[in-house]
């Protein structure tokens, strides 16, 4: 008889227990959420997410560098002998493989966007330079191909290519 | 329940103190207040009549200097706090304003910058001193884990204070290893997203950097007050590694380790000073009086000299992950030592092949933070490797097998007759002063 008595008791009290102990918890939840959230990149930082770049006056060879989202992104007018290059790569000599015309537009093979920030630990190659002709970190030594894709050194993968379209023959849209 | 208790003829009641005042054997205004505040009767328990072994050496003032440090990295630190604006704007600015137009602002400032240098030379030191005489083993193990986590807080915080004067070290320094977290799988790219608060470092990074700066400089004093309750609890190791056992073996803190302590902190302070006054910028690099850019990586970038070995480490892997996870536990590490190490002897001076094996480690420390510095290509990528290699070997492979296969030299049975046995000639140890 006592011992029902006393089961009914915790029981109760096992329901108050759980109750509260989920509703605080719902609440920790609640108030560390906007905490840890207010630390993401704010409304302002997100509403400059896109630009437009004019390539008009780009020649063959040149490389140009514009700001976006805080970062430089490359874009390089290719010539023919580097885009043959690219192409013309063994994808069992590639780390992070991908074929060059993955990373271009429909036959707009001579323009080559990329995010110029290493893959690695975020330093901005350097255009021209290193083993492969495409571009060189300075800071831990990656090297890059003419496709902006990883070749040597301890990048893991090959340098972002942005989303981006033509709006016009040249003209770009980038974000 | 209830029907037992109350079966039992006598009750019996447990008295309750919720009021302790009383006990201090002070009298006067000083008794009143250590009456109801006990700290007074503390401070003298813990700092006069404090017993230490009487074999201490100069390496145990590191304790006392760095605490110090700390004291006036703070102090130099609220006041360039008063002047300083965290804002990608204005950093570099207000940071030129406190150099040429605030009062004492270039000593402040200079003082706060080499002191952090010094902070760590002083920890290195401390380290080492807790290394070669064993310090880290039983009963100390709690003591040393909480000296990792200064370590790491130190780490943190000194990374953060040379982000504030956004130049172009401060901006790239601040790139590279905030993107460390981007090693992490799956989630790395967003963990870094939410560090900066932006697509790339700058300006709302800047701020909560130097929020973060303030922060984790109060976290260390937290954890420094627990290192201090843990040590008076466990006592001084000393160099014969040898617990005292009685009067002999031991004198009062107060007057002959604090005397020995401040004239070790008048010395250091004395390099320290001359260092500021004469070469503020030795220990820095010339790249940070250049205003960040974030279109230009500087051609060789390093971090600051305190940083450049695990910086070697980090280089010396050719995977992204792996370097870092590397980096991390090379220093995380130590505080598996009590662990891996388990000889029963505590000091190197009775330990000739662990000896060898530590002076090897400090030797392995300064290549690697040479390597840290050089370029990461040819014969330096080898070096680093190999000196990667030798210090997970340290750890891993030598510390336990030292304490299998090593033969400890005769011991003397008390601190005294350690002190006799020094004074026959029959042991060597460091003196870091002739005497």
């Amino acid at each position: 008889m006592s011992e029902i008595k006393n089961k009914d008791k915790t029981t109760r009290r096992d329901f108050l227990t759980t109750v509260t102990a989920t509703v605080g918890a719902v609440g920790v939840g609640a108030a560390v959420l906007p905490v840890i959230s207010q630390m993401n990149p704010d409304s302002s930082v997100k509403a400059l997410a896109s630009i437009e770049v004019d390539l008009s006056k780009v020649k063959e060879g040149q490389e140009i560098t514009v700001l976006w989202r805080g970062k430089p992104v490359f874009i390089k007018r290719r010539t023919k002998e580097e885009i043959q290059k690219a192409q013309q790569t063994n994808l069992k000599d590639l780390k992070d493989p991908q074929e060059d015309k993955l990373r271009v537009k429909k036959g707009k093979d001579e323009w080559l966007v990329v995010v110029g920030v290493c893959t690695h630990l975020g330093c901005v190659p350097i255009g021209g330079k290193g083993d492969y002709n495409g571009w060189f970190c300075p800071c831990h030594g990656s090297h890059y191909d003419t496709s902006g894709r990883i070749r040597k050194g301890p990048a893991p993968t090959n340098l972002e290519v942005p989303q981006y379209e033509f709006v016009s023959n040249d003209k770009i849209k980038i974000g | 329940m209830n029907d037992q208790t109350s079966k039992t003829s006598k009750e019996h009641f447990e008295p309750v103190h919720t009021n302790k005042v009383g006990g201090s054997p002070f009298t006067g205004v000083t008794g009143w207040i250590d009456n109801r505040l006990p700290i007074i009767r503390m401070f003298r328990h813990e700092y006069l009549d404090f017993q230490v072994p009487k074999s201490l050496s100069y390496f145990w003032s590191f304790g006392g200097i760095l605490t110090i440090c700390l004291v006036l990295l703070i102090v130099t630190g609220i006041s360039l706090g008063m002047h300083y604006k965290p804002d990608a704007n204005q950093a570099f600015d207000s940071v030129e304003k406190i150099m040429r137009d605030v009062n004492f602002g270039w000593l402040i400032r200079y003082a706060h910058m080499n002191l952090a240098s010094f902070f760590f030379i002083a920890v290195y030191l401390h380290i080492f001193r807790g290394l070669y005489y064993g310090s880290y083993k039983e009963p100390r193990e709690l003591m040393w884990l909480l000296g990792i986590v200064i370590f790491f807080l130190m780490m943190a915080t000194a990374f953060l204070g040379y982000t504030l004067p956004w130049g172009q070290m401060s901006y790239w320094g601040a790139t590279v290893i905030t993107n460390l977290f981007s090693a992490v799988p799956l989630v790395g790219d967003f963990i870094v997203t939410w560090l900066w608060g932006d697509y790339a470092v700058g300006d709302a990074a800047l701020n909560r950097f130097y929020v973060l700066h303030w922060l984790i400089a109060f976290l260390i004093v937290g954890v420094v007050v627990f290192h201090v309750i843990a040590l008076h609890i466990v006592g001084s190791n000393n160099p014969s590694g040898i617990e005292p056992k009685d009067t002999r073996d031991t004198v009062s803190f107060s007057p002959f380790t604090t005397s020995k302590d401040l004239l070790a902190m008048l010395v250091f302070l004395l390099i320290f000073v001359a260092v500021m006054m004469y070469a503020p910028n030795y220990l820095g690099h010339p790249d940070n009086y250049i205003p960040a850019n974030p279109m230009v990586t500087p051609a060789h970038i390093v971090p600051e000299w305190y940083f450049l070995p695990f910086y070697a480490i980090l280089r010396s892997i050719p995977d992204k992950l792996m370097g870092v996870i590397a980096m991390v536990s090379s220093i995380a590490v130590l505080g598996l030592l009590p662990w891996l190490d388990f000889s029963k002897v505590r000091s190197s001076v009775f330990r000739p092949i662990w000896k060898q094996c530590i002076f090897l480690f400090v030797l392995d420390f300064f290549v690697l933070m040479y390597i840290g510095g050089a370029p990461a290509e040819g014969i330096y990528l080898v070096i680093a490797r190999i000196g990667t290699a030798f210090c997970f070997a340290f750890f891993f492979i030598l510390a336990p097998l030292v304490s299998i296969i090593e033969k400890p030299l005769p011991m003397p049975t008390s601190i005294h007759e350690f002190e006799e046995w020094k004074k026959q000639g029959k042991i060597k140890t460091i003196k870091l002063f002739n005497k």
